[in-house]
């Protein structure tokens, strides 16, 4: 088994690419894909963390966030598809009602 | 070292049973079929015509085990006009992978002493393998999905959202009949639960999970057939009017694929419910020494050949239950899929919540399990 | 775990992470992102959380991602034709990125990460011991957590259902193409 750094490294590097893909990608589509990256690389912190000290919370957490990514998901994509209706667009630069 | 070099034929000989399941399955199904239809069925066989210039007879069983996937692989594989390449052949692996990888933690035997060395005859002894068995069934969605989509057919893209939309509905029915099955063994290693299910009850009937948890029994058969998408759950198929639905845009080895998956899952929901309902393995009133069958009579068996009984008695039960459910196929009609939706999630779905609510209950008041 | 298998895992993770962000059909994208959700799965199941590891592939790639790929079809999304948005965007994205895995590669050092590794419990990561914990120190979170799941369901359905012609007439006489539109 490697150490924890590396496991942590891969963490903070899915994390960076999630980071990455959300600010530069402009479909909002292949931005929640990107925010999906970023929890996904907070739970293997997570778990990592947990099984090096042998206690069990970081799995519970992991369960916890797997939960709420879920809801967080459908109610993100329903709005994603009501957005869609009104607008006929997923770019987010169009998107541009609330700007000043 | 050898356990892992035993796990690999295990793993092996599991896909391979699978595949030559879903190959029988295949024949079974048109002379099956033929019979309850009243007529002959598929009955001849000349690849180029070379046996019945010796004036050799026409070989029924030979056309569809051997010339019918042989045509399909030879066939051009064709891929349509501005169809995904990638996706359009990545589709059939995604549909037929998961389903092979999950023939490998099926128990089919008990343990076996060999030459003085005891393996276990489950090729991979996980203990969350129940866990493994959805996780699997849940990844063998995209293949389907994706089938549909790489099409650029829009027909085949209905066709592949129906069936996808079936599939993850079913999903939850089965779920929730595994969960109270979980609930009622207390274990999710496969191999323990068919352990725990022999034994009699009463003197003289066995063990089977059947007799605890029918209704999840009948809830698992039913999901099972629909993730499936065997008739009566075929509209995503529909053969008749649809031809073929999502595979519409396939030929060649990759529709043989896609066929295999649908015989491959039937042998699959087989082998589960066996496995959770009917004993796995496990023969009526035959333990490690022999038989002690009910009136007293006691009939010494060497160890090797109880397994051997073992495994015996598992492929028996999976080739009846395969049977029957061809059966139910050619004697049902089509659900119509606004039936199919309204069965999966008003019917299946409560159903199943209240029995692994009475399950809990039961498990409870009985002071774990049992 | 062994090593080899780790850096197998972590590759492939990193480079499917990478396919997410870069490729330009979203179908593409989320096939890579179910790429990383399985390594990521068996990353977890190598370290004894076997439970979780399962989870996340039942719940994340069996039901998530093709949620994902419903709300693809049902737009209809094209594949992006060339690079899009402004390249000061993607340079100001790409140092403040840089930066913040600068950071956390400081925190992630060898040097700083002096935890000892405890010995894992007989049934360490089993449903068994996942549920121990979750219902005695964690009870009420999961009780709130599926009140927000029930709200999350209702929710959806909410936003995402259209509004019969029944309920454009109750709003008033807005806009008549809207109510042709629904009806």
């Amino acid at each position: 088994m490697v150490s924890l750094s590396w496991l942590m490294v891969l963490s903070a590097a899915i994390f960076a690419i999630g980071v990455a893909g959300f600010l530069t990608r402009r479909n909002i589509l292949v931005m929640f894909m990107s925010i999906e990256l970023m929890l996904n690389a907070v739970n293997l912190a997570f778990v990592s963390l947990g099984s090096r000290m042998g206690t069990m919370d970081g799995q519970v957490i992991v369960f916890f966030v797997m939960t709420v990514a879920a809801a967080e998901a459908a109610v993100g994509l329903a709005i994603i598809i009501s957005i869609f209706r009104s607008r006929e667009t997923v770019h987010a630069d169009d998107l541009t009602l609330l700007r000043w | 070292m050898i356990e892992l070099v035993v796990g690999a034929i295990e793993a092996i000989l599991m896909v391979l049973i699978g595949l030559h399941l879903a190959i029988f399955l295949l024949y079974f199904e048109r002379k099956g079929s033929a019979l309850i239809q009243d007529r002959v069925g598929a009955n001849r066989a000349a690849i180029t015509g070379f046996g019945r210039k010796l004036g050799l007879p026409n070989l029924g069983i030979v056309n569809t085990l051997v010339a019918d996937p042989l045509k399909l692989f030879t066939k051009e594989d064709f891929v349509p006009d501005g169809a995904d390449h990638f996706l359009h052949a990545l589709a059939p692996f995604l549909a037929l992978f998961p389903v092979l990888i999950t023939f490998v933690v099926i128990p089919f035997g008990d343990t076996i002493t060999i030459g003085g060395y005891t393996f276990n005859l489950q090729a991979a002894n996980l203990n969350a393998a129940a866990l493994y068995l959805l996780a699997t069934i849940g990844i063998g969605v995209y293949g389907v999905a994706l089938g549909g989509w790489a099409s650029n057919n829009r027909w085949a893209l209905l066709g592949g959202i129906r069936a996808t939309a079936q599939m993850i509905s079913y999903e939850i029915a089965m779920g929730l009949a595994l969960v109270s099955v979980i609930m009622t063994y207390g274990t999710l290693d496969l191999q323990e639960m068919v352990r725990a299910q022999g034994g009699v009850w009463f003197g003289f009937l066995p063990r089977w999970g059947i007799f605890v948890q029918p209704l999840a029994f009948v809830l698992l058969l039913t999901a099972g057939v629909a993730e499936s998408k065997r008739v009566p759950f075929d509209l995503p198929e529909g053969e008749s009017e649809l031809i073929l639905g999502y595979m519409v845009e396939y030929s060649g080895g990759k529709q043989a694929a896609f066929m295999f998956t649908d015989f491959a899952e039937q042998a699959l929901t087989a082998m589960m419910l066996v496995t959770f309902f009917l004993g796995g393995w496990q023969v009526p009133w035959l333990y490690r020494d022999g038989l002690h069958l009910p009136g007293g009579v006691f009939i010494a068996i060497a160890p090797l050949a109880v397994s051997i009984l073992g495994i015996v008695s598992f492929l028996v039960k999976v080739v009846v239950l395969c049977a029957f459910l061809g059966l139910v196929r050619w004697t049902l009609p089509r659900f119509r899929y606004d039936q199919l939706m309204r069965l999966g999630w008003k019917g299946l779905v409560p159903l199943g919540l209240a029995n692994v609510l009475v399950t809990a209950f039961i498990v409870v008041a009985a002071g774990g399990t049992h | 775990m062994p090593a080899g298998l780790f850096w197998f895992l972590a590759a492939l993770s990193v480079l499917a992470a990478l396919g997410v962000v870069v490729q330009r059909n979203p179908v593409h994208c989320l096939l890579s992102l179910v790429l990383t959700l399985l390594a990521i799965a068996v990353l977890f199941i190598g370290q004894d959380a076997v439970v979780v590891g399962f989870l996340q592939a039942i719940v994340y790639t069996g039901a998530i991602m093709v949620l994902f790929l419903f709300v693809i079809w049902l737009l209809n999304l094209p594949a992006e034709s060339g690079p899009t948005g402004h390249l000061a965007l993607k340079f100001f994205g790409a140092v403040a990125v840089a930066a913040l895995m600068a950071e956390l590669l400081v925190f992630a050092l060898p040097a700083r990460l002096q935890i000892k590794p405890a010995a894992h419990a007989a049934g360490y990561g089993s449903i068994d011991a996942l549920s121990q914990t979750l219902f005695s120190e964690y009870l009420i979170a999961f009780e709130v957590t599926s009140v927000l799941l029930l709200v999350a369901v209702i929710g959806a359905v909410a936003l995402a259902r259209r509004t019969t012609a029944a309920e454009m007439q109750e709003r008033g006489p807005a806009d008549k193409a809207d109510i042709e539109k629904a009806a």
